[in-house]
């Protein structure tokens, strides 16, 4: 019998530098996980679909432009982070998302009830949603391939991948090759892992030769759990109910004290 | 004339019968949401999950029915007689308000029928859970506050007698309840630092939430005692409009004070001097619905006179609802291009629910015995 302990909690390092814009893991993700196509247009590049959507859990951006000094075309990975205290899980009414002991943040649609504010949580705006869905529409998003992965599979994305863009493992082996190649390569990463800390730490982290706030990335997410935010506010109810209903008990007595002598001597003035 | 004769002659009027055709198109949206799903008949995406039924039917809504609490409080908490002819009318608006509410959240939710979850499937962890479970809560309070004057109508001593008996537990629940949903509508924000602009994000807005629940629910208990006075030809209750105007300054000064001292205390006043959308749009929401109130609030001539009254509480209610749409959309504007405006369905729904809201206050005051002189009975 494994206990949460002996779980490790998997990770994945996308190294920016080694992919090559094929999108294998874009189509392999779709071909996994059954989804559909939604309408495009072209728009002249090859980002495509231009966002994330409830077909697409994953996609390359696809950014041309001029780094430092020579231009050059970068390629980046976008998917659900699966952070280690996922803001989605804790904004949940009826906690329909859910942090597996061993990395992916799953989705149980039986649960959800279609409020959304999963997707005002995320600080990185991976849910979707099926709006065209009538009766049943689910939020989607990355699953970190969590069947696959329980078979001991490898996510379906990092399997096809062809320059081992990905470096799947225990997230702590993960974090460490990161810092090797961190330390290995001087002058060649900027020297941050994006992921290791923001949100409170995520499994999905990158490395990357160009500073990330030029690759898109929200610099602005702070390195601490989001949940503890709201957790903040939530844990002081019971004391404040407490002392709310102690308090207005307490006035509501003083100040209503005699009500009741007021009306008796009243009705002797009338007499 | 039986109850349910009342109700049909009151739907004679045009003004009714006008209020009775939005809530029918209301109704005929609420349907089409059904049969087309959220995607076939609102605006909404993936960029803008929450619209225009978050932002009023939800937050607004709840901030504007926010007398039902205050009014208690003052009346049966602090005693304040003055006020005593003026709690059931809040009480009314305050019921009305959070059904309507109720139902919107239904009709937004992705999967209506699945409503009922939050009661058996629990995340303590989460606000939204807390707000469900507080609101339904507190309508049925409020249900009970009111049943009273419908009880008393149709004659039911004996559960008249258990309504009284628990009335001031209710009371207290009451103020409990809304206390904790009203300042975690604006926990809702707390999740997402990185979005929201720190003009409004803090770990202080639950308090800026209450704090500005408070003067809307009296700005609203004004305007509505105001406009049905004279909508209906009553006698104006200008004595207690005039302390209502007193308690929304003073909750507004409070306000004001809080969210100053915050934004000091954060050091975020160098957000407002970047003269961005955020910062414009925080500024008028403060300067019209804050401090433009306070200042006229200060005035002998206009807090004393009802149209002073009526104005400085259309601005306060303008001010609040400004500020639940500027916290809802600019959560969702971070980093995004493009914008959201809703769809005419969806303004359908909104507007059917608005006009039910006045269409069962008008039938209620005309029936029950709600204000002090009884039912209205035209």
């Amino acid at each position: 019998m494994t206990t949460t302990a002996q779980i490790a909690q998997k990770g994945v390092l996308v190294d920016l530098t080694r992919c090559i814009g094929c999108r294998g893991c874009q189509v392999a993700c779709k071909s996994w996980n059954e989804r559909s196509v939604k309408k495009t247009i072209n728009r002249g590049e090859y980002t495509n679909p231009q966002k994330l959507n409830s077909d697409t859990y994953t996609r390359i951006e696809f950014l041309e432009g001029a780094f430092g000094q020579a231009p050059a075309w970068h390629f980046i990975k976008d998917q659900c982070m699966h952070c280690k205290d996922p803001a989605c899980a804790s904004a949940c009414p009826v906690g329909a998302f859910k942090k597996l002991p061993n990395g992916p943040v799953t989705y149980d649609f039986d649960k959800c009830i279609g409020c959304r504010y999963c997707m005002i949580a995320c600080p990185f705006q991976v849910p979707k949603y099926e709006w065209e869905k009538r009766i049943f529409p689910w939020v989607r998003k990355c699953t970190f391939c969590s069947d696959r992965i329980a078979e001991n599979l490898i996510p379906a994305c990092i399997k096809v991948c062809p320059t081992k863009t990905m470096f799947y493992g225990d997230r702590d082996a993960v974090v460490a090759e990161a810092q090797k190649r961190l330390a290995d390569n001087p002058g060649k990463y900027v020297n941050h892992i994006y992921g290791k800390e923001e949100a409170g730490g995520t499994s999905w982290m990158y490395i990357s030769s160009v500073p990330f706030e030029q690759l898109g990335f929200n610099m602005k997410i702070p390195a601490k759990n989001l949940p503890d935010n709201t957790w903040a506010m939530l844990r002081e109810i019971p004391v404040k109910v407490v002392g709310f209903v102690t308090v207005l008990s307490l006035i509501a007595i003083f100040r209503n004290r005699g009500n009741g002598h007021n009306a008796e001597s009243k009705h002797k003035e009338e007499n | 004339m039986t109850l349910v004769e009342g109700v049909k002659k009151s739907f004679e009027t045009k003004g009714m019968r006008l209020l009775l055709l939005l809530v029918t198109l209301g109704v005929v949206a609420t349907f089409l949401r059904m049969f087309k799903g959220l995607g076939g008949m609102t605006n909404l995406t993936d960029d803008y999950p929450w619209g225009l039924w978050v932002a009023v039917d939800v937050f607004s809504g709840v901030a504007l029915a926010a007398g039902g609490f205050a009014i208690t409080a003052a009346v049966y908490i602090f005693n304040m007689k003055k006020y005593r002819p003026i709690a059931r009318p809040a009480i009314l608006t305050a019921f009305i308000g959070y059904s309507i509410v109720v139902i919107g959240l239904a009709i937004d939710i992705g999967k209506p029928f699945s409503a009922w979850h939050p009661i058996v499937m629990w995340n303590h962890r989460s606000v939204m859970f807390e707000v469900v479970w507080c609101i339904t809560l507190y309508t049925t309070v409020l249900l009970f506050e009111f049943a009273p004057s419908f009880l008393e109508r149709v004659k039911w001593d004996g559960a008249l007698k258990v309504v009284k008996i628990i009335h001031y537990p209710l009371v207290i629940a009451g103020i409990v309840l809304s206390f904790l949903h009203q300042s975690s509508l604006g926990g809702f924000y707390l999740i997402a630092p990185a979005k929201l602009s720190h003009l409004w994000w803090t770990p202080n807005v639950p308090y800026m939430f209450y704090l500005s629940a408070i003067a809307a629910g009296l700005a609203m208990v004004t305007f509505e005692g105001i406009v049905s006075t004279r909508g209906l030809k009553r006698e104006p209750e200008t004595d207690i409009m005039i302390g209502l105007g007193r308690g929304t300054r003073i909750a507004l000064l409070v306000y004001l004070v809080a969210k100053f001292a915050d934004m000091t205390y954060r050091g975020n006043w160098q957000l407002l001097f970047a003269w961005d959308k955020a910062s414009i749009f925080w500024s008028a929401e403060m300067l019209i619905g804050v401090i433009l109130p306070i200042l006229l609030l200060s005035v002998k001539s206009i807090k004393e006179s009802e149209n002073g009254l009526l104005t400085t509480s259309i601005l306060v209610l303008f001010g609040v609802v400004f500020n639940r749409f500027n916290m809802t959309f600019f959560t969702q504007s971070t980093g995004v291009e493009g914008f959201y405006f809703p769809s005419i369905w969806e303004m359908f729904v909104t507007l059917g629910l608005l006009a039910a809201i006045v269409m069962l206050y008008r039938l209620a005051v005309m029936h029950l015995p709600v204000f002090h002189e009884g039912p209205l009975n035209r």
